[in-house]
Parts: structure tokens; C-alpha cells; sequence
């Protein structure tokens, strides 16, 4: 069966097999020479190749997620998260199995020399197979990629939120970027953990970094302030800029019952007052 | 003996605080009991300490806003104090802001906020 043929091919050129690949591999276009190092190269395709011969000699080869597969697709996922982390392009990444191809057809066609119709059957069930792995390559580098997004989505979303003590009594919270659902959740939750630790009665939200204020997010940024209120804690929404100012009338969204300032400076300013405190320059002492 | 929540007197003030997980009875029990305290005392404030709650539903969200509604008609103030965030949060999110009701962060807060009204 053409399995064995191709086991046996295999294993008796392997070494030209790899230096063939290989260089076959360096010579490619775009190949990043800077992101890795010819000894490297050389480990990986060593190991893929033993890998790739103990997967032919046991039998399936059009269907690579069969058991005796599984060694080879190990070897490949792990390549290919190595280089979407490392910063190798989709192209790059595929090259590795496709670029096998080519060595592999040249010591077919020595070993079918005296019968081209093997020679083209072997060479298909060949391609296909290769293909079959090339895609399962850009699927692992694609799935890297987007576990990386996902991360940094969520580290976003932490850092994003930070709420700073202004003064005794006083929590501010400067929201910078669109408030979506997912946020105004972890906002509105490190807020009012801030009220309590601190003991804070009032609580500045800055939307000076809110690009676009619509109703979802007005309504989002009620549903916090009303929420502290019945914690016990006064909000103030200041940095509310003209544009947004009046597309909230526009908008008809009714901000009546909360305290709202232009500035962070004029609603730290009222904070300290409702506290008792005044800031006077110290030559009218 | 049906379970009870204590309301103790200091002076014009009525002070409640939840200790145990609110059910539905034991709310109704409290409402009861706490109206019957204030037009008997002549009561002036009503401080409901929530600070171990963990757990509200909106029946009980109702409950509270109704006490101090009650409160009110019988001419004293009902302060809120020590809610929890996720507390807060699930109040928002059920749409209970528990308009008219006061709020502090703590009893000390509450007490001060009591005197002041």
C-alpha cells in the first residue's frame, strides 16, 4: 500500500529529506532569518519529520485527526503558537509543512521512476495530506492570535478602571474609552468596593475620556450613580464636554437628579465643600 | 417561637440590624413589627443596618422601600446604611433605586445623618 511505500521512502533519504527541507525552508521568500536561528530550524524539522514518518508508517493518511496523527499535530500546534508569539506573519508560519513538498516529491519521483501512474497517485495522496496539515498550522497560529486579543481585552479592562482617592472622603473615577455593558459592570463594581474600603461619602465620575455619550451608556453611568447612591455615597459626573452635553439634551436623556460639573477641578471644588472644606490661597490666610 | 428581627430604642431612634438571611415572612415581620414600635415609641428616625446582607431579591428591595414609606407617614425618617456593592448592584439592576429612601455608609454616618434631618 502506498502508506508503506511512503514510510520507506521516508526513512531511507531522511537526512537528505531534511537538509533538502530545510534549505529548502531558508531559501523561501520573506523567510525571517532574524526570528530564528538555522540550528533551531534544523531541531524542529528533525523532530516534525520522525514524527511525520512514524504518523505514515501507521496507516491513515488522509485523515489527520485519526490517533496515530495526534504526535504530529502536537509538533505543529506547539510550532506554530511559538511563532504567532514570536511575531512570524500566517504566510511564514504555513511555509514550515508546506515547504515539504517539494523534497518530498523529488525522492518520490526517484523511487517511481519506472511507473508514472504510481508516481502521480502517491504524489496527490501526498499533497492533500500536506495541505490537510498546512491549514491545521494557519488554524493554531489564527486560535494563538486570538487568545493574545482576548488577553489584552481583559488586561484593558482591568487597567482602565482605576479609581483614585482625591481626599479624605472623596473617590474619584476617571473613565477613559466607551463605556460598553461589560465595562460599566467592572466599573461600577471597583467603584463602589472603593466607597466601602475607603469609606468615601462622595465619588467624581471624570467622562472627560468618553468619546461618544448615547443612551446606553448615559443609562449605564445612572445605573452606577444610583447604585452608590444607595450605598450611602453622593456621585458627582463631571468633564462633560459641550458636544456631549448637547447631544444628551438632544437625546433627552435626564441627568436632573445628579450633580453634574464641567470640570474635575469645579466638582472636587463642590466635594470639599459638602465636606466642610474650603481652598483658599494661603497669602488670604 | 417564630424568629424575629430585634429593634431597639436609643433615644428617638429606632435601630434595626439584619443579621440573619432575609425571607420573605421574616421581612413581613419586620414591617409589622417596626411600624408598631414607631407609632408606640413616637419614634423621630429608623436606622436599618443591611451591612450583613449578602443576599436581596426584589421582594425584599420592595419591603424596604415600603418600610420607609410607612415610616414616613408616621412621621419618621428611615435611613438605609452598610448596603453591600453586589447588593447595590442587584437593587440597580432590578430597577429598585429605592427612590426617597436616605442612605449612609455606615451607622456612625447614619446616626449624624438622623440628627441633621
Amino acid at each position: 500500500m502506498s502508506s508503506s511505500v511512503l514510510a520507506t521512502v521516508i526513512s531511507n533519504g531522511q537526512e537528505d529529506l531534511l537538509k533538502e527541507w530545510v534549505q529548502q525552508q531558508l531559501q523561501a521568500e520573506g523567510m525571517r532569518r532574524d526570528l530564528i536561528k538555522v540550528e533551531e530550524l534544523t531541531a524542529q524539522s528533525r523532530e516534525f519529520l520522525q514524527r511525520f514518518q512514524g504518523a505514515v508508517g501507521s496507516g491513515d493518511l488522509l485523515n489527520i485527526r485519526s490517533m496515530g496523527w495526534s504526535p504530529v499535530l502536537e509538533s505543529i500546534g506547539e510550532l506554530s503558537r511559538q511563532r504567532g508569539r514570536m511575531g512570524f506573519t500566517p504566510t511564514e508560519t504555513a511555509l514550515f509543512v508546506l515547504s515539504l513538498k517539494a523534497p518530498l516529491t523529488r525522492l518520490l519521483r526517484e523511487a517511481h521512476k519506472d511507473d508514472p501512474i504510481k508516481f502521480i497517485e502517491e504524489i496527490t495522496v501526498v499533497g492533500e495530506l500536506l495541505d490537510k496539515l498546512g491549514l491545521f498550522t494557519m488554524e493554531v497560529f489564527l486560535q494563538s492570535r486570538e487568545e493574545v486579543i482576548i488577553r489584552q481585552q481583559e488586561d484593558m479592562l482591568e487597567l482602565s478602571t482605576p479609581v483614585v482617592k482625591l481626599w479624605d472622603g472623596i473617590v474619584a473615577l476617571p473613565i477613559i474609552g466607551t463605556l460598553d455593558s461589560a465595562r460599566t459592570s467592572v466599573v461600577m463594581e471597583s467603584l463602589l468596593q472603593r466607597i466601602v474600603e475607603t469609606g468615601s461619602e462622595i465619588a467624581i465620575i471624570d467622562i472627560t475620556g468618553v468619546p461618544t455619550v448615547d443612551t446606553l451608556v448615559a443609562q449605564h453611568l445612572l445605573k452606577t450613580v444610583a447604585a452608590a447612591r444607595l450605598m450611602g455615597a453622593d456621585c458627582i459626573i463631571s468633564g462633560i464636554r459641550p458636544q456631549i452635553a448637547q447631544t444628551m439634551v438632544h437625546l433627552a436623556i435626564d441627568l436632573s437628579a445628579v450633580t453634574t460639573k464641567a470640570t474635575l477641578a469645579e466638582a472636587l471644588k463642590t466635594a470639599l465643600q459638602r465636606n466642610g472644606m474650603k481652598v483658599v490661597s494661603s497669602s488670604a490666610v | 417561637m417564630q424568629e424575629r428581627i430585634p429593634i431597639l430604642q436609643m433615644g428617638r431612634v429606632l435601630l434595626v440590624t439584619i443579621q440573619v438571611d432575609m425571607h420573605d415572612r421574616l421581612a413581613l415581620q419586620l414591617q409589622d413589627d417596626l411600624t408598631n414600635k414607631i407609632s408606640e415609641s413616637g419614634a423621630k428616625g429608623v436606622l436599618i443596618d443591611i451591612s450583613s446582607l449578602e443576599m436581596v431579591d426584589s421582594f425584599i428591595g420592595r419591603v424596604l422601600a415600603n418600610i420607609s414609606s410607612m415610616a414616613s407617614v408616621l412621621d419618621a425618617k428611615t435611613v438605609v446604611v452598610g448596603m453591600q456593592p453586589a447588593v447595590a448592584i442587584t437593587l440597580v439592576e432590578l430597577g429598585l433605586s429605592l427612590n426617597g429612601v436616605l442612605t449612609a455608609l455606615n451607622v456612625m454616618k447614619g446616626m449624624k445623618l438622623l440628627e441633621r434631618e
